[in-house]
């Protein structure tokens, strides 16, 4: 398709020639971002296969002191946003802005109850004192192999909920955009490329689940 | 073109499989199946991530390039595993003071 500068849609950035290589690009753009998403992830996955693999019996025997009840809750939690997410993406893609509206909108209420549901895991992990630090207490054998396994599940599930206030923030941005009836079918790469970052951060949990809250189980 | 329609249906089948898949690995994961139960846990999570990836984020249906940057991620990250554990794995073997 030909284009000059003069009669392109305003939809589209003049470096591109149509709109077909504009959304590609920008779907490569996110693409490469998730990558590098995937190495700093990917650090924490190492350490914790490291220190798994020097001390499996401690972290089988801590990770039983994790709640398996809210930790499969949230995954379920992050399972329906996710297809509410890609709902949007339908939505979106088809023109039906209230269904974009109502989709956003459920994947922000479901997102904002994954961290609620979070933060209270997290207060009982302090009120328990099994926050590192001076504090720090777990009686039995596996003391310091404790410190190590709460050290790495912090660090991992505060990184991802990191993660999912900003996916927050971005369904926030996205909700006041289609509010303002600023995506059309041809027009809607900003919710494309949302969800795609909203998927990977569901896909992080996806392997969070099993190494933090499942390993031990099958020795209680 | 890249923006092909996946229909609703695709997304509530793949969604119910993820449901299904989260029950049986936290069923498996209470069964003793010695060092199996690591093995079986990962390879549910490679398969529910697979199909959130094909699925919900469109690789299936994307441009080329997107499968391609996936895969090459992927293989940075089984350098950086691969590398790590070769190394940590074997320090007994030759009585490393470490």
């Amino acid at each position: 398709m030909e284009t000059t500068f003069a009669d392109h849609s305003p939809l589209l950035a003049h470096h591109f020639q149509d709109l077909e290589q504009q959304h590609n690009a920008a779907t490569l753009g996110m693409w490469i971002f998730l990558a590098t998403e995937v190495m700093f992830f990917g650090g924490l996955f190492t350490s914790y296969m490291v220190y798994r693999s020097l001390h499996p019996l401690a972290f089988a025997a801590v990770s039983r002191e994790l709640d398996i009840v809210l930790g499969t809750l949230n995954t379920i939690v992050l399972i329906c946003s996710s297809l509410t997410m890609a709902l949007a993406v339908y939505a979106a893609q088809t023109g039906r802005r209230q269904m974009l509206i109502l989709c956003l909108s459920l994947t922000l209420i479901l997102g904002l109850a994954f961290l609620g549901i979070k933060s209270d895991e997290y207060f009982h992990k302090f009120k328990d004192h099994h926050v590192p630090g001076p504090s720090f207490y777990f009686p039995g054998p596996f003391t310091e192999q404790a410190k190590m396994f709460f050290s790495l599940y912090f660090a991992m599930t505060g990184l991802h909920a990191l993660h999912m206030i900003v996916g927050v923030g971005l369904l926030t941005v996205l909700i006041i955009m289609a509010w303002r009836g600023k995506f059309s079918p041809l027009s809607y790469h900003h919710v494309e490329l949302s969800g795609l970052y909203w998927h990977f951060v569901d896909i992080v949990w996806i392997f969070l689940y099993p190494l933090l809250y499942l390993i031990g189980r099958h020795l209680e | 073109m890249s923006n092909r329609v996946v229909p609703v249906s695709t997304y509530v089948a793949v969604f119910i499989a993820l449901l299904i898949l989260t029950g049986t690995t936290c069923w498996i994961s209470f069964l003793n199946l010695g060092r199996l139960n690591a093995l079986v846990a990962v390879t549910i999570a490679v398969v529910k991530a697979t199909m959130v990836a094909l699925f919900f984020m469109h690789l299936r249906y994307s441009i080329r390039l997107a499968p391609f940057v996936a895969a090459a991620s992927l293989f940075w990250l089984s350098i950086m595993l691969v590398l790590t554990l070769s190394d940590y794995l074997t320090r007994s073997w030759v009585g490393s003071p470490f």
